[in-house]
C-alpha cells in the first residue's frame, strides 16, 4: 500500500474548506473554548461571501467582544458601553446604502444599553444585531448579568441568583419580537458543527432582511463562558445545552411576513 | 443676497445648520432648547438637503448618535440644556478620546440638578474643564446673539475638522430664546461620498476599500505608554488650538483705568455698564471672550498692565473668574459679581459692584 503523505494532501484541488481572508490572522483574544470565535468567523464568512466588505460598517460593544476590531478585517467603530445601537443607528441613516450591524454581549445588549436596544428595534433601523448570551459578564470577571439563570452562581451572587431580589433573567430577545420595527429575531448557537451551519445561514438572512429595509434583525448566539462559569469547554456546552437552552430555546422566533 | 429674518437663537442656530451642510442632527426635548428640534423637524431638511434629523430616546442616545455619524467623517451636531449636557458627558469624552468632530449646543439653565428652565451661565467649568472623564478639552466658542448662533455652526463644524475635536457652543437661555434680526449664512452643498472620503478617508468609516487597511475608530489602548502617548497627541492639539484660535471681543478699552470680563449674554448686558459707568466719569472697558477654550489668557494678561482692577461678571457663583485671576497673576485686583439660579444681573447692579469691589467706594 503506497503511503499517503502530508504533500500528497495539501493540494488546490483537495481544499474543501478555509479559514475566511476577513477575519485578520491573529491570535484572538478570547478564552480557548469560547464561541466568539466561532461567531466571529461565521460573521466575516458571510461577509465575504456577500461581497459585501467594502459596504460594511460594524460596531463593537464594551465587553469581552470590546477588541472584535482587532480580528474583523472591515470598517468598525467601537461604542460605549450599551450605545452600539445608538451608534449604527446613525450610521445606517446617514449612509443607507450600506450594511451595518452591532456585535453586543447580554450585559451591553440588555442591562445598560436596554434603553438603546429597544428603541432602535422599535423605530425600525434597518441593521443587524448579532447578540451573543453567555449569562455573565466575562470581560469584567464573571459578574451576575441580565441573562444569568436563577440559582446560577456569579461573582456578584455567589450563592446563586436569588430571583426574589435579583429579578429573573431578562428574554430581551422575545421582547423585542413583540415590536413592529423588528422583522427578523432568532436564537441559535455555534457549540456543534450543526448549530455554526443555522447561525450562518440566520446571519446571512438576517443582512439580507435589514438591507431590504425590512428593520431590525437581531441574531442572538446562546454560547458558552467556561471561564466565567469556571469549567472546561467540553463541561460548560453540555452545561449549556441543560441549563440554558431550557430557558432560552432555540429557533426563530420571528420571521418575516412573506416566509 | 443677503438674508435677514428675525429669529429666535434657538431657531437660527437651526436654520445655519442646514445651511452649513450639516448631515444630521440627533436630539432631545428639554427647556430651554426644545425650538432646535421643533425647527428642524418642520422645517424637513431631509427633503431638501439631505439632513437628517432624529430625535432620539435620550440625551446619552443622541450623543452616541452623533459618535457614530461622525465616525463616518458625517457632519453630526446635537443640542441640549444643562441637566442633558451632563448625560452627554459620556459621549463627548468618547468623542474626545476617538479624536472625532462633531458640534453639542449647551443652551444653560440654572443649576444644580434640575434647577430651574431660566438663563445661567454655570456650566462654564463642565465646559472648559473637561466636563467628562479623562484628559481632554472642547474647544469652546459663546455666542452673545442671535446673529453669532448662526455664524458659530459653520466655524464649529471647520474647527471640530481641522482638528478632528468636538467643540461646543456655550449659550444660555437668554440668547437661545431672544429674538434678533440674523443675517443668515449662504447655503453651502453636504459632502458627497466621494468629497468625505478625500478629506477624511485615512480614519473614517466609510467602508474598507481594496485600495486601503481597515479604519478603526476607538478610544480604548489597553497598554499605558501607548494611551500616554495618545494623550500627549491630544495635547498637541489643544496647545494649536490654545495658539490659534483664541478669539475674543474689547469694548471701550483703548483708555480704560478698570476693565469688565464678561461672556455670552452677560457682555451683553455688560456693555451697557460700560456707558453708564462712562457717563458718571469712570473710564471701564470691557473684554468679552468669544473662545472660553482656549480662553483669551494672553490679551487679558496684557491688559493688567493697563487697568486698576478688573470685575469678572457671571451668571454663576465664579468661574471664569479663576481663569481671569490665572492670566492676571496676581498683577491687579480681579473681583467676581455675579448672580445665578436663573437670576439676569441688571447694568446698574453691575457698575455698583464695580465701584464698590474695585474702585472703592
Amino acid at each position: 500500500m503506497a503511503v499517503i503523505t502530508r504533500e500528497d494532501i495539501i493540494k488546490p484541488e483537495n481544499l474543501v474548506y478555509k479559514r475566511t481572508s476577513l477575519l485578520v490572522d491573529c491570535a484572538l483574544s478570547y478564552c480557548p473554548g469560547c464561541g466568539h470565535g466561532t461567531a466571529h468567523r461565521m460573521l466575516m464568512e458571510v461577509i465575504e461571501e456577500m461581497g459585501i466588505q467594502s459596504k460594511t460598517i460594524g460596531v463593537a460593544p464594551v465587553g469581552c467582544s470590546v477588541l472584535a476590531y482587532e480580528f474583523l478585517d472591515i470598517d468598525v467603530q467601537q461604542a460605549a458601553h450599551g450605545r452600539a445601537p445608538a451608534l449604527a443607528t446613525a450610521i445606517k441613516r446617514l449612509m443607507p446604502e450600506k450594511y451595518v450591524f452591532t456585535y453586543q454581549g447580554d450585559g451591553d445588549l440588555a442591562a445598560i444599553g436596554t434603553a438603546e436596544t429597544i428603541h432602535a428595534c422599535n423605530r425600525g433601523e434597518n441593521f443587524v444585531i448579532i447578540f451573543i448570551n453567555n449569562g455573565i459578564y466575562g470581560m469584567t470577571g464573571g459578574q451576575m448579568a441580565p441573562t444569568t439563570l436563577p440559582h446560577m452562581r456569579a461573582s456578584t451572587c455567589p450563592y446563586g441568583r436569588d430571583t426574589e431580589t435579583m429579578g429573573n433573567p431578562l428574554k430581551i430577545t422575545e421582547l423585542v419580537a413583540t415590536l413592529p420595527g423588528t422583522c427578523y429575531v432568532t436564537r441559535q448557537a455555534v457549540h456543534t458543527p450543526g448549530n455554526v451551519r443555522k447561525t450562518k445561514k440566520a446571519l446571512r438572512k438576517a443582512f439580507e432582511y435589514s438591507y431590504a429595509k425590512k428593520g431590525v434583525s437581531l441574531v442572538e448566539i446562546v454560547s458558552n463562558c467556561n471561564s466565567g462559569w469556571k469549567m472546561t469547554p467540553v463541561q460548560s456546552n453540555k452545561w449549556m445545552e441543560e441549563n440554558m437552552f431550557p430557558y432560552y430555546p432555540l429557533g426563530d422566533i420571528k420571521v418575516p411576513a412573506a416566509e | 443676497m443677503k438674508e435677514l429674518r428675525l429669529m429666535k437663537g434657538n431657531e437660527a442656530i437651526a436654520e445655519a445648520a442646514i445651511r452649513a451642510g450639516a448631515d444630521g442632527y440627533f436630539g432631545y426635548p428639554i427647556t430651554p432648547q426644545s425650538e432646535i428640534l421643533e425647527y428642524l423637524m418642520a422645517e424637513k431638511p431631509y427633503e431638501t438637503t439631505g439632513m437628517v434629523v432624529l430625535q432620539a430616546e435620550s440625551e446619552v442616545a443622541a450623543i452616541n448618535m452623533v459618535y457614530g455619524g461622525a465616525s463616518c467623517g458625517k457632519k453630526c451636531w446635537t443640542s441640549s440644556s444643562s441637566p442633558g449636557i451632563s448625560l452627554k458627558q459620556e459621549g463627548i469624552s468618547y468623542m474626545a478620546g476617538s479624536e472625532l468632530p462633531g458640534i453639542i449646543v449647551n443652551v444653560v439653565r440654572g443649576g444644580p440638578g434640575l434647577g430651574t428652565i431660566q438663563p445661567s451661565q454655570a456650566d462654564y467649568f463642565q465646559a472648559t474643564k473637561g466636563g467628562g472623564h479623562g484628559d481632554y478639552r472642547l474647544l469652546v466658542l459663546a455666542p452673545a446673539s442671535v446673529q453669532e448662533m448662526a455664524d458659530f455652526i459653520p466655524l464649529g463644524f471647520d474647527l471640530a475638522f481641522k482638528y478632528r475635536n468636538p467643540v461646543m457652543i456655550l449659550t444660555d437661555g437668554v440668547i437661545g430664546q431672544m429674538m434678533e434680526k440674523v443675517e443668515l449664512p449662504e447655503f453651502t452643498p453636504r459632502w458627497t461620498e466621494e468629497e468625505i472620503v478625500k478629506m477624511s478617508g485615512d480614519w473614517a468609516t466609510t467602508g474598507k476599500t481594496p485600495d486601503r487597511e481597515r479604519n478603526i475608530i476607538s478610544s480604548l489602548i489597553l497598554d499605558s505608554a501607548k494611551q500616554e502617548k495618545h494623550v500627549k497627541k491630544l495635547e498637541l492639539k489643544y496647545k494649536a488650538m490654545e495658539a490659534d484660535e483664541v478669539r475674543y471681543e474689547t469694548f471701550q478699552c483703548e483708555d480704560a483705568e478698570y476693565l469688565l470680563v464678561a461672556f455670552g449674554s452677560t457682555a451683553r448686558i455688560c456693555q451697557k455698564s460700560v456707558d453708564i459707568a462712562r457717563a458718571k466719569g469712570i473710564k471701564v472697558g470691557l473684554l468679552r471672550p468669544i473662545t472660553l477654550y482656549p480662553f483669551p489668557t494672553i490679551p487679558i494678561h496684557e491688559l493688567a498692565s493697563q487697568v486698576k482692577g478688573m470685575l469678572v461678571v457671571e451668571m454663576n457663583l465664579g468661574q471664569m473668574v479663576e481663569d481671569v485671576r490665572l492670566a492676571v497673576n496676581g498683577k491687579v485686583q480681579v473681583e467676581h459679581f455675579g448672580r445665578c439660579g436663573g437670576m439676569i444681573p441688571n447694568p446698574d447692579e453691575i457698575v455698583k459692584n464695580l465701584v464698590s469691589k474695585i474702585i472703592g467706594g
